[in-house]
């Protein structure tokens, strides 16, 4: 799968993220922020609507950092703090892989950790693809588990 | 609501069709405060980052994956497991439509495997996925 070619996109200076962290929150969820989201993905489980839970993709939103506008780049991204520069500038996200252990409520405040967990390249059918593998951790401010995922982002 | 026994590897869950439009891709983005362009500026989308239209994002549909799965579980179980992967790029104009199989089943554990995908006019897989889901325990 992996080609030299696509592979020397990896530099040493890029290698040297993998394994680096950032603390997430503590966020505090509020029952509005729930209900617009379960608004605008069309839910239909009225405990969602309410917002006495939170949809499993809610957290999704985590990865958002909220900075002031005139950080925003010109794609309108937020320049993330846990990437390298990258030879490959239009990112999409690739997808999710979730363990779930806890629902998330109004009210709780989560805590967590970001890690750089992988930095690959392959070659695609349109061209070289770098693969960006986030380890995302989140628990409540008291120690309770909420979720462990994967994130998959794609540079091409 | 969907009982453990009861289930057959191979048995469909009901689908949902998806026709997301500027607006309702507005609000999710507002939502998870999302700036990227390519879900709202057509001119930058397609000049710049060349796409043919306006992008539907990947986690949306991951989103509408989670919702074929709970809504056909009901007050039955849980969402234990989930995961997908972006596989086709999708734009502004396209219908969606969330489907879903039993791929296991566990009685020991009580849980059930399903593969999901989201799915195009044409019936081509743009978003697989696969959901593992915690049955109550009463039968």
């Amino acid at each position: 799968m992996e080609h030299a070619s696509a592979q020397a996109l990896i530099t040493p200076e890029i290698r040297a993220w993998i394994g680096r962290q950032e603390p997430i929150g503590p966020l505090e969820v509020t029952r509005r922020e729930i209900v617009k989201y379960a608004l605008a993905t069309e839910q239909r489980n009225p405990g969602y609507l309410r917002g006495d839970e939170a949809p499993p993709m809610f957290l999704y939103g985590l990865m958002f950092p909220l900075v002031p506008l005139d950080r925003l780049g010109p794609d309108g991204l937020a320049r993330r703090s846990l990437l390298p520069e990258l030879p490959l500038k239009r990112v999409m996200a690739g997808g999710t892989r979730t363990r779930y252990h806890r629902p998330v409520r109004p009210g709780d405040v989560l805590v967590g950790t970001l890690t750089l967990a992988d930095l690959y390249a392959k070659d695609g059918a349109s061209g070289p693809l770098i693969f960006v593998v986030y380890d995302l951790h989140i628990e409540t401010a008291d120690g309770a588990p909420v979720i462990d995922e994967t994130q998959t982002r794609i540079a091409r | 609501m969907p009982r453990l026994h009861e289930l057959t590897v191979g048995m469909q869950i009901p689908s949902r069709a998806h026709t997301p439009t500027n607006v309702s891709l507005f609000l999710y983005n507002a939502a998870i405060w999302n700036p990227h362009r390519i879900h709202y500026d057509e001119i930058y989308t397609t000049t710049v980052e060349g796409h043919p239209g306006i992008v539907i994002d990947g986690p949306l549909q991951g989103d509408w994956l989670t919702q074929v799965v709970l809504d056909w579980l009901g007050e039955d179980g849980r969402l234990v497991e989930f995961e997908y992967s972006n596989r086709r790029a999708s734009y502004l104009g396209q219908t969606l439509t969330a489907v879903g199989q039993v791929a296991a089943v566990d009685p020991g554990a009580g849980t059930a495997t399903l593969d999901i995908a989201l799915t195009d006019a044409d019936g081509q897989v743009l978003t697989p996925g696969r959901a593992v889901v915690q049955f109550e325990r009463r039968g």
